[in-house]
């Protein structure tokens, strides 16, 4: 770099390198990111036709989304559905991959094809994992039905997302399917940190594998717990794209499987059906999800940094 | 160590665990050979024969290597300028003291924690007034933006580990900054370098969301938007959804087979203590 500053002395030219190094980062960032999210807060309290503001509105759009029928009505019923989403996968999901790592961590012969096989669908976009199951849980094609007809349990055989009691535990369930590679290596990589001598002694001293994996390594893997859980949540209420694929975007049948990200998109963007949409309420949605997400997380990353032990 | 009979449990649930992820992938590639009859009369055969009519149908019929193309330009510019202005930040934050250096590191890892699709609306009028809706290089800026926490986290950590004698020897040799930078530092870095370029470029590969809300025009979409219109229009003939959904799959399983070990590492970087 010297030889493009020939003449600056060596005290200016150190910040001035430093800077140069810094600018398109921080231009990026600023730029795309940091911009965008202020913007956000400071649209919410606007009222807007189209893409033009047209008056302040205090927290109208607040009021409206929180207290107002039907919006808020709609409202409470997308969340309704993000906390069942969350709970559920951290069930379904992340209480599969616990297990699944436990004996991955044993090292049992094909232990790296199994870990192949698990992380395969974590690599797949959610538009092709979305239409394929989409296809598999068709009432009368689908891959699901004709497994049950075709070992006798014909009777249990439905339309899996055409009616609301099963629509969104159909989508839990594949997304459970999608992502369970995910923590499943986390846990993994937590566990293989343990070592060995600690479960060795347990052993000696007549822990069980149940004890073990309670006592030694439940409380050991804390970290990795802390994580998945936070990125559980995080992917919990920005759910967007598997229930667009799979339902469409109102949530159907009868909005069972509406959740915020839907919610989201059609007041900010409309629908195909009704083209009505709304900046200011969208950006209002966005910055209470926003809210949430990042206080609960605060929140939860503090209590559970707690139960972690440093090894 | 484990009695014989608890390994045998366990291989037996990891097989069925692989047969429950694999199965369906298997019958995904093998309907994109079976024709819709075939499909609805007999769904868990081998296709009749290898016949490539579908493939023949995604190939001729729909713009599958366009959206292909504009995937692979997408992230590869996207990639190649957050690795760029990320890595020269996370030098800067990494091998120099200066007043900030704290500040700045902590304002970009707080990206790490924003979901930045709630920020889409702003995004969305942001880049109309640059005119670059409906625009590949939109979508650029915004993905390289969104991966620059990620790579700057992963790149400063890197960085710092690198021993200070290097530079100081370089320096004594009469290196400049720049030589220093680009002939000692980067060379070493780039294991890190592929760590977080598939930590980002796998999800902006996949990416639905910035395309849907972004792009408009079909000559500018890319693969999981585009495949979101020719599920569209052949939704009555399964062979060819099929085959689309197998071909979209292509690339990316292809890559992975060969490179499991960088794409778990990557992937799950940030998330596993390294």
């Amino acid at each position: 770099m010297g030889a493009f500053m020939p003449n600056m002395s060596p005290r200016l030219r150190r910040p001035l390198w430093i800077a140069l190094l810094l600018t398109p980062a921080l231009l990026l960032m600023i730029g795309f990111v940091t911009l965008p999210i202020l913007s956000a807060f400071v649209y919410a309290f606007y009222k807007w036709q189209g893409l033009a503001r047209i008056g302040f509105a205090g927290f109208e759009n607040f009021r409206l989304i929180l207290f107002q029928p039907p919006f808020s009505t709609w409202t409470y019923n997308a969340f309704f559905h993000n906390l069942i989403v969350f709970v559920s996968l951290m069930v379904v999901q992340n209480g599969t991959a616990f297990f699944l790592a436990w004996m991955l961590s044993k090292g049992l012969r094909l232990h790296r094809f199994h870990q192949v096989s698990l992380f395969l669908p974590v690599i797949l976009s959610t538009v092709i994992i979305g239409f394929l199951w989409k296809l598999f849980l068709n009432p009368l094609f689908g891959l699901v039905n004709q497994t049950l007809v075709a070992i006798g349990l014909a009777s249990w055989a439905q339309p899996w997302l055409g009616q609301p009691s099963t629509a969104l535990a159909s989508l839990i369930v594949v997304n459970a399917w999608h992502w369970v590679g995910f923590p499943t290596l986390v846990y993994l990589a937590a566990m293989q940190r343990i070592p060995r001598e600690i479960l060795e002694s347990a052993e000696i001293d007549g822990a069980g594998e149940w004890t073990r994996i309670r006592r030694i390594v439940w409380p050991l893997v804390a970290p990795a717990t802390t994580i998945v859980v936070i990125l559980t949540f995080i992917g919990s209420f920005n759910w967007f794209e598997l229930p667009y694929i799979m339902s469409g975007l109102e949530g159907p049948p009868f909005h069972s499987t509406d959740v915020l990200g839907l919610y989201f998109y059609r007041t900010a963007f409309g629908t195909v059906s009704a083209a009505l949409q709304d900046f200011g309420r969208g950006s209002a949605l966005a910055v209470l999800i926003f809210l949430f997400i990042l206080c609960i997380s605060a929140w939860w990353v503090r209590i559970l940094r707690r139960r972690e032990i440093d090894l | 160590m484990l009695k014989p009979w608890q390994a045998a449990l366990y291989q037996a649930l990891l097989v069925m665990t692989s047969l429950v992820m694999l199965y369906p992938v298997a019958v995904m590639v093998l309907s994109a050979f079976k024709t819709t009859g075939e499909i609805y009369a007999s769904p868990f055969a081998l296709p009749e024969s290898f016949a490539l009519r579908n493939l023949a149908t995604i190939w001729h019929e729909t713009r599958f290597l366009a959206y292909l193309g504009n995937s692979l330009l997408v992230t590869a510019t996207s990639i190649a300028l957050m690795l760029a202005a990320g890595t020269l930040a996370a030098y800067a934050l990494a091998r120099y003291a200066f007043r900030g250096n704290e500040a700045i590191y902590l304002f970009f890892l707080a990206g790490l924690m924003v979901p930045l699709k709630l920020a889409v609306i702003p995004l969305f009028i942001e880049l109309r007034a640059l005119g670059l809706i409906d625009n590949r290089l939109g979508l650029v800026l915004v993905y390289a933006a969104m991966g620059l926490p990620s790579t700057v986290f992963i790149m400063t950590g890197f960085l710092r580990t690198i021993p200070a004698e290097l530079e100081e020897a370089a320096r004594i040799d009469g290196a400049g900054e720049g030589r220093i930078l680009f002939r000692i530092m980067l060379p070493l870095s780039r294991p890190a370098l592929v760590i977080a370029g598939i930590h980002n470029a796998v999800p902006i590969w996949n990416d639905f969301f910035f395309p849907l809300v972004l792009i408009q025009s079909d000559h500018a979409k890319t693969l999981p938007q585009g495949l979101t219109v020719f599920m569209g229009e052949y939704s009555t003939d399964w062979g060819v959804l099929f085959a689309g959904l197998t071909l979209s799959a292509l690339p990316l399983t292809l890559i992975y087979v060969a490179l499991s070990r960088q794409f778990i590492a990557g992937l799950t970087s940030g998330a596993v203590k390294g």
